[in-house]
């Protein structure tokens, strides 16, 4: 059954930081167009990474001898609300911090410890995650990438696809097949750290309809990997991604995507007349943010309290990409109630773009169908 | 279960507000003994301050108590009774015995009449609490002109009263804020029982050969059904968040436009699982889902809501995100 969500508090000491990262990025984002905000995780700047770092905001949950800040869950909720809220372009930095990290600081050994979290909490080494392939959308299970065991380490052959910023990271954390075949599923599948630099990786950028290229195709062809590229235990790789997803599901990416949009409208609508079906449109959008976030502390709560809410963080997340999708589908109607006044440049830009995009939000991290039947799972109908 | 106090509303309304009684009371047998339980058991004072003869709780601590009521569509208004009673304390004017419906909108002041068209809970409850005319109103139910308002198993009414038999009380804070927490939290444990009887029948009703909850479009179905009880649980909790003597209008604004919301989509899938045999009088799924649809528009719909809390937003002035973090959760802010 689905665990009641409590109401959680954010403690003080938590609290407290926003104020610090606040002040931080209304002077460094000052000027940043909306459109530009709206990309947030899509958008690429690792020197604004770097200027996160030096002020210990990456590796906020690590420990200190690895880099970190030794700072809970919902420090990092704060941190992550309001450089998403402003739409910051933390792409860079994003997944190493949220996933890759605290993945490679539960499984990995203190020598892969000490290779990469120093430097993911300096800004200096960027992760993607290889999950999809051309064959294995949803259905992960049936990956076909390889890695045999070779007289060094690893011999790897194959190809992902989607992957974010692939050729803009250092490394890739892939889920490949180490033993067995496709038709033995959750057997035999293990996740492996990838250099990108290493001869025989080819990555192609994809462009998108919205004109960026975030994600990337990339190549595999009898790429030779040390013995240590192996994190974690061979075979346990389904298991140690389903744990990662998790984190990745609930957190504050799910409910602000479309915050860019949102902020603009609200700032624009205070120079209309004053105007009923705007009011009720805002007024639906933030009730239902405001019950999602509060959901989603409660989430933030229980991985806090060392819990594994995976099915409500898959809750968390269909409803929260489904608000995501209301925004611009919403506001979109509302702008163009009125044709002869068409909005600012600025706001149609952000609005177009998001427009576009949106039908990822519930494809990215576990397609709303997936999520859907994990949740009835949970409820006992699977 | 969520607290001692919700196991023992849960235990009383599941003995005492039983289907059986639910549709007794729709057809005019008043639930005099179950209200009389209710009573006993102290759950009408448990918002009214210690010092005025109750139990002094806070309001998340009674919502377990709201819930249970929800999701055993008790047909009398416990919640409504626990704020209005808590209301009257702060207007000095305490009023221990029998039960209390607030009607906030609705009702209005025709020359030495007082009255309305549609006041919820009027066929069981002992008294209305309401606003009018820029006044709020203490009205005796046995004082009332009532008249069928020819809305099936509905337990609201037409209902009128002579000025000469109205109390007038020095006004208050408004009571909408009071009905809104009221009805979110009811919806909210409806919903929890809705959500319930479809998982069994899903389980329990077999079609080509399999149970139907074996489909993945009727898995698919209950999942957003899931989602959307959640979210009314937690609009709940927000609406019955804080530590002021009465719900914060904010807060019971949200609470009750986001569980509103969620309603027709809870109600339509519990149907649609269900098939023929949810829309016939002897399921009871009947019972819950046609109050769901009436606690929905009763204190104000979504969209009612909505308009205020977006002309709110634009009042405050901040950004969305600090006006969410800060106006729209407590929690924090307290």
């Amino acid at each position: 059954m689905i665990d009641t969500l409590e109401l959680t508090a954010i403690p003080p000491e938590d609290e407290a930081l926003r104020v610090e990262v606040r002040s931080f990025l209304a002077e460094t984002l000052d000027g940043l167009e909306p459109d530009e905000r709206a990309r947030s995780w899509m958008g690429f700047d690792a020197g604004f990474s770097r200027q996160l770092a030096e002020r210990g905001w990456l590796g906020l949950t690590l420990p200190r001898e690895h880099g970190g800040s030794a700072r809970g869950h919902f420090a990092r909720f704060v941190l992550s609300e309001e450089l998403l809220g402003a739409g910051a372009p933390v792409s860079a930095h994003w997944i190493a911090d949220r996933q890759s990290a605290p993945l490679i600081l539960k499984y990995g050994t203190p020598a892969q410890q000490a290779c990469y979290l120093p430097r993911i909490c300096r800004a200096q080494a960027f992760f993607c995650i290889g999950m999809s392939e051309p064959g294995s959308g949803s259905d992960l299970a049936s990956i076909r990438t390889r890695a045999q065991r070779s007289a060094s380490g690893w011999l790897l052959n194959g190809s992902k696809i989607w992957t974010t910023n692939a050729h803009r990271s250092h490394y890739m954390i892939a889920l490949v097949r180490t033993s067995g075949s496709a038709q033995d599923r959750h057997q035999g599948l293990s996740q492996l750290i990838i250099d990108l630099s290493l001869p025989g990786v080819t990555v192609r950028p994809i462009e998108d309809l919205a004109g960026d290229a975030h994600f990337s195709e990339v190549f595999f062809d009898n790429v030779e990997l040390a013995e240590d590229a192996l994190i974690g235990e061979e075979g346990a790789g389904w298991a140690q991604v389903n744990a990662e997803l998790a984190f990745e599901r609930s957190g504050p990416e799910r409910l602000y995507s479309s915050m860019a949009l949102l902020e603009c409208w609200l700032a624009h609508c205070r120079g209309l007349d004053d105007n009923a079906s705007n009011r009720e449109t805002l007024g639906s959008l933030l009730t239902q943010m405001a019950v999602l976030r509060a959901m989603s502390l409660s989430v933030a709560g229980k991985l806090a309290a060392g819990r594994s809410p995976a099915i409500e963080a898959a809750l968390v997340k269909d409803l929260g990409t489904e608000l995501e999708q209301a925004i611009p589908r919403l506001i979109g109607d509302a702008l163009g109630r009125r044709p002869d006044q068409p909005p600012p440049l600025p706001l149609l830009r952000t609005l177009t773009y998001l427009e576009q995009v949106a039908p990822t939000f519930s494809l990215r991290g576990g397609t709303r169908e997936i999520l859907r039947g994990i949740i009835a799972r949970g409820l006992g109908l699977r | 279960m969520d607290n001692l106090l919700g196991d023992a509303a849960e235990r009383l309304y599941a003995q005492t507000c039983t289907p059986d009684l639910i549709r007794l009371a729709e057809q005019g047998h008043a639930p005099v003994e179950a209200w009389q339980a209710c009573e006993e058991a102290g759950f009408g004072d448990a918002l009214v301050p210690a010092e005025h003869g109750g139990a002094g709780l806070s309001r998340p601590e009674a919502l377990p108590v709201v819930l249970a009521a929800g999701r055993h569509a008790c047909p009398y208004p416990i919640a409504d009774t626990m704020l209005a009673r808590a209301w009257l304390c702060l207007a000095r004017r305490p009023q221990t015995a029998g039960s209390i419906a607030i009607v906030a909108h609705g009702l209005a002041v025709q020359g030495a009449r007082i009255g309305g068209l549609n006041l919820p809970w009027i066929r069981t409850a002992d008294h209305v609490l309401a606003e009018a005319g820029g006044q709020a109103w203490l009205l005796p139910t046995r004082a009332a002109c009532i008249r069928p308002s020819g809305v099936h198993g509905s337990l609201a009414a037409e209902a009128s009263w002579a000025l000469s038999d109205a109390e007038r009380i020095e006004h208050g804070p408004s009571l909408a804020p009071l009905a809104a927490a009221a009805y979110a939290g009811l919806i909210a444990g409806a919903m929890e029982r809705v959500l319930a009887m479809t998982l069994d029948y899903a389980n329990q009703r077999s079609q080509f050969g399999k149970p139907i909850g074996r489909f993945q479009a009727v898995q698919q179905q209950i999942s957003v059904m899931a989602e959307q009880a959640c979210a009314a649980r937690m609009a709940a909790q927000l609406a019955f968040q804080g530590s002021d003597a009465l719900p914060g209008p904010l807060l019971a604004a949200l609470g009750k436009a986001r569980a509103s919301q969620a309603v027709p989509q809870v109600a339509d899938i519990a149907h649609a699982v269900h098939g023929a045999i949810g829309v016939t009088e002897e399921c009871d799924l009947q019972l819950y889902t046609r109050r769901l649809r009436e606690w929905r528009l009763a204190g104000g719909s979504e969209s009612y809501w909505h308009e205020r809390i977006g002309a709110a937003a634009l009042a405050h002035g901040s950004d969305a995100l600090t006006y969410l973090r800060v106006a729209l959760c407590d929690k924090e802010s307290a």
